[in-house]
């Protein structure tokens, strides 16, 4: 007779940091079905460049991240509303002189509009994927992805054009009208990880002291929820039962991370809600993620790694705060903070006035005066509308200046 | 009537939707079930409910990812009809339902759902979609969802008055941007290239995507096939 586990037998096994063995993963290794496909002559494999760390993921397999020598698919989200995300990746990349890409050869995946209205198809999805994939493999950088419903959108892309020789077969046909070839890396890369395996460089470099923070984070969904395996998990970060990347990163920079209850719900998005729906994106964001981060840890900042996140998190606290809400945590990515840790200027590279939520009172901790850099940017933008400068450029930004 | 846990009741579906035929309802079903996706997305469901716990929808609106697996699985061709006339546009599509043991995906299964209501248009849908046709404009013409001049006071006055201070510096601050491709572009994400586009409007044709808008809304269909094809021809 089987015997019976109690509650508390469960509770003891999970507080033990969980070790993953590849052996036992309840999935197959898609990049071992990518190379089948290769080797029949059906799809080409953009390798790994050379520079890569290995991390661990969800079932134990291993990781390859590249360090440099990547073609960055940006985020219309990132790019078009919260343009501090992007340049804070691009000039953490520039901190350490690393080889990098930034394409006009790239469209968004167009996953935001699929998940929102469904007024596409599997083959045009595939075949978005599979240009900006063709595209990068042109130019022989490697392809690292801004944007987590993009990252989760074409993992389960992979997933179909592996399984369906007919989608196969369809994307091929159109590809061929472009003389692309059907390009699929080696490993699906998310920037938030190439942000975790580069955490402690960051670390050595950081010039602000961010011991008396704390941060809660929101995991993102598509991230970790979308193709589960590929996710990067550390037995050392949440003893291994919740994906590693921000959190890593924020402790490796001295930041207090707290822990609350609903740290697994979505941050209410909602793709076509967040646009012409708000009621549920305002309504879910504060009541499940905000206020009960409030009201749990009260934390300084809340940091996330997808576009939407940063987005529904910081701009629904205006209207919860006119309706007395327990509101008010700025909103940030890990890029923006590990690039704020190194003296990143808050307003030319960070770009704090793009968000919403008041992020002075969380400068004002770090004892950043807040109040010098933006003189200083206003003195730009008075420069840009007299004409004597065209704008801002790496040049003006690459320095670190807050110490 | 949305299909809600409260009036589920498996076996005893109820005719919601007369002036619809129980034919065009099981074509539709069909028309779900034929799609290669299909059988990665469903294997059965044992009404544990993990999948409705984990659900942002569930807890705000009359939506049941449980239901959806279920009916789908008994093929009750009403419930699924109730489902695919109302309930899909609750799903907020963050996939935490894959959560779900038996390796269900509902909000994938809700995904085929949409796409067969919005390729038969449907009227609930062409109702749902009214609001989002400038969304789709975008981007499918500029091959970006959003674009910084989106970001007017009028579209978001729930967001507060820092979306007027965008609106009102778009210009200069989108050219104090270091990175290149973004640097004082308003009217898309970052700078795309011409031969991109003219590409990404061929798989638009090509795939049978245009069709799909051309089901939805006819305006904007010509509006985009004017544009798209008049850009193609001159290559």
């Amino acid at each position: 007779m089987t015997e019976l586990t109690t509650v508390e037998q469960i509770l003891e096994r999970k507080s033990h940091a969980v070790t993953r063995d590849a052996e036992h993963a309840p999935t197959h290794d898609i990049r071992e079905a990518l190379f089948e496909l290769e080797a029949k002559g059906e799809i080409i494999v953009q390798r790994v460049p050379e520079n890569y760390v290995e991390v661990t993921t969800k079932y134990g397999r291993t990781k390859k991240i590249p360090i440099d020598h990547t073609w960055h698919h940006k985020s219309c989200g990132q790019c078009g509303h919260i343009p501090g995300y992007t340049s804070s990746i691009f000039w953490l990349h520039r901190q350490f002189n690393l080889d990098y890409l930034d394409p006009t050869d790239q469209t968004s995946c167009t996953g935001w509009n699929y998940y929102a209205s469904a007024t596409s198809n599997a083959a045009a999805q595939a075949a978005v994927m599979s240009r900006n994939f063709a595209a990068a493999y042109e130019t022989g950088y490697f392809p690292t992805i801004h944007c987590g419903t993009s990252y989760g959108h074409y993992k389960e892309i992979r997933e179909q054009l592996v399984h369906h020789k007919g989608l196969r077969d369809e994307v091929r046909r159109i590809l061929d009208k472009m003389g692309k070839p059907l390009v699929i890396p080696e490993e699906l890369v998310h920037y938030s990880e190439w942000v975790h395996v580069m955490r402690k460089k960051f670390a050595e470099k950081q010039t602000v002291d961010m011991k008396n923070i704390t941060a809660t984070v929101h995991p993102a969904c598509h991230y970790y929820k979308i193709v589960a395996e590929d996710a990067i998990y550390d037995p050392e970060i949440y003893g291994g039962q919740r994906t590693a990347t921000v959190t890593g990163t924020l402790e490796a920079l001295g930041i207090n991370v707290a822990d609350y209850s609903t740290w697994f719900d979505c941050c209410g998005f909602g793709f076509r809600h967040v646009l012409v729906q708000r009621d549920f994106t305002r309504s879910f964001s504060v009541l499940r993620k905000i206020e009960t981060m409030k009201n749990e840890v009260n934390p300084d900042l809340t940091v996330t790694h997808d576009t939407g996140c940063v987005t529904t998190l910081d701009k629904s606290q205006f209207a919860a705060k006119a309706h007395d809400r327990n509101v008010g945590i700025p909103v940030l990515s890990d890029a923006q903070v590990a690039a704020l840790a190194m003296g990143a200027h808050p307003f030319r590279v960070v770009q704090f006035h793009w968000h919403s939520t008041d992020w002075r009172p969380f400068l004002d901790k770090l004892g950043i005066n807040w109040q010098k850099y933006w003189d200083e940017f206003q003195g730009d933008l008075d420069a840009i509308r007299a004409g004597t400068k065209s704008g801002i450029t790496w040049e003006d930004a690459d320095k670190p200046v807050v110490y | 009537m949305p299909t809600t846990q409260e009036n589920w009741n498996p076996g005893k579906a109820v005719d919601r939707h007369p002036e619809v035929t129980y034919d065009e309802k099981e074509r539709l079903f069909l028309e779900v079930k034929s799609d290669p996706r299909y059988e990665d997305f469903l294997y059965g469901c044992y009404e544990c409910g993990i999948c409705v716990s984990t659900c942002p929808s569930a807890r705000f609106y009359d939506y049941s990812p449980r239901v959806i697996a279920q009916a789908m699985a008994r093929e009750d061709i009403e419930r699924v009809y109730d489902i695919i006339s109302e309930d899909i546009w609750n799903c907020a599509q963050c996939f935490s339902c894959l959560r779900c043991p038996r390796g269900n995906n509902p909000g994938g299964l809700v995904t085929l759902l949409r796409e067969v209501a919005v390729k038969n248009g449907l009227q609930e849908t062409k109702d749902v979609l009214q609001g989002y046709s400038r969304v789709i404009y975008k981007v499918m013409l500029k091959g970006n969802q959003v674009s910084p001049d989106m970001l007017q006071p009028d579209f978001f006055p729930d967001w507060g008055p820092w979306v007027g201070q965008f609106s009102a510096n778009m210009p200069v601050w989108r050219k104090a941007i270091p990175v290149d491709t973004l640097r004082g572009i308003t009217d898309a994400a970052w700078r795309t290239d011409r031969k991109t586009l003219l590409e990404l409007y061929t798989i638009w044709f090509e795939t049978g995507n245009m069709d799909i808008i051309k089901e939805i809304d006819e305006g904007l269909y010509d509006l985009l096939a004017d544009v798209m094809q008049e850009e193609l021809e001159e290559g």
